[in-house]
């Protein structure tokens, strides 16, 4: 197993890939989200409830990656961009050319609105020390990722936990 | 405002939310990572999650459950729920042809300091026998009649 380098040392509670979202928040996707899970709350479809309650339209909190996953393609790019770029971070730097998500945390602030234009940042928190599992030996790792709006609000943060690990090292 | 309202007053630890079933098809799991820009090909390349995933099928992708999730649990609120925080553990994935039932059950209701009124969820996600996630929530949802937890904002709302 590979050790923690100072490099990967450093990043624990460093704000990493601070970036704006590539576009604004829109109502499409939150029709295709709502689609997509049946979900019929009339504050994403009913404009006099999303008046009365929320001062206007906002977009279903859970969506709140959804509006920082890169496009698939865009001009000039030469790679395919990945979300949570820390995550792929470690598993290069730790050499773990596998990797799961075990579980997921999203705390939200601040609703989101059409039209916001949202940034977010990473920060990884822990590195475990080396583990095995039935999938193989390998680090646990926990990644926060903020975001705030256009306004600097807190609009929610994203907690990681992923297993990187090497299946032939069991 | 017709929609259902939820408040405090009305619930308590042990109440169980009503169970949800869906059956899943390979259109529920394209369009849900679809809808969640989450374009990596075993949510839609049966061949690339089969021979290189080593699972039997494509299947449902981490935001579109949280997505299912919500809308598990603001169906039982109605529109005056808002979540504050949600926390879920992947332990099997959801595949076409399977039916996914939600289940739910309230651990625990309170006001905190600013008012607030909370009720904490214990929820699952299963597959016939097989529990595929589970997954706590806390969500705020009137104190009383004409309380509003969407109008909450800084030291008022501590999730």
């Amino acid at each position: 197993m590979k050790e923690l380098t100072p490099e990967v040392e450093g990043w624990i509670g460093e704000k990493r890939y601070a970036v704006e979202g590539e576009f604004d928040v829109e109502r499409g996707y939150v029709f295709t989200t709502c689609a997509s899970v049946e979900n019929g709350n009339p504050l994403f479809w009913d404009e006099k409830v999303a008046n009365e309650l929320t001062d206007g339209w906002i977009a279903p909190p859970t969506m709140i990656s959804v509006w920082f996953r890169p496009h698939h393609w865009s001009p000039g790019r030469k790679e395919a961009a990945v979300p949570l770029q820390v995550h792929f971070d470690l598993k290069e730097k730790l050499e773990l050319p596998e990797a799961v998500m075990t579980d997921n945390t999203i705390t939200f602030g601040e609703p989101v609105r059409p039209g916001d234009r949202l940034r977010t940042w990473q920060v990884l928190r822990s590195v475990s020390d080396p583990k095995t599992t039935k999938l193989g030996t390998g680090r646990f790792w926990v990644i926060d990722v903020v975001y705030e709006n256009q306004k600097g609000e807190w609009v929610g943060t994203e907690t990681y936990t992923g297993f990187g690990y090497r299946r032939d090292s069991r | 405002m017709t929609a259902s309202q939820l408040t405090l007053e009305r619930v308590k630890a042990g109440d169980a939310l009503p169970e949800l079933s869906v059956d899943v098809s390979a259109t529920t799991v394209v369009l849900g990572a679809m809808a969640s820009r989450d374009w990596r090909p075993m949510h839609h390349d049966h061949d690339f999650a089969v021979n290189r995933n080593g699972v039997k099928d494509i299947f449902l992708n981490t935001p579109n459950l949280a997505a299912w999730f919500e809308r598990y649990v603001t169906d039982w609120t109605g529109p005056t729920g808002r979540l504050g925080k949600i926390k879920f553990r992947m332990k099997d994935s959801v595949f076409p042809g399977d039916t996914m039932v939600f289940r739910g059950r309230v651990e625990g209701a309170e006001t905190d300091e600013s008012g607030c009124a909370w009720v904490d969820l214990s929820l699952t996600l299963s597959v016939g026998d097989n529990m595929v996630n589970d997954c706590v929530a806390r969500v705020a949802i009137p104190a009383s009649e004409g309380d509003n937890p969407w109008k909450r904002h800084g030291e008022q709302w501590k999730p």
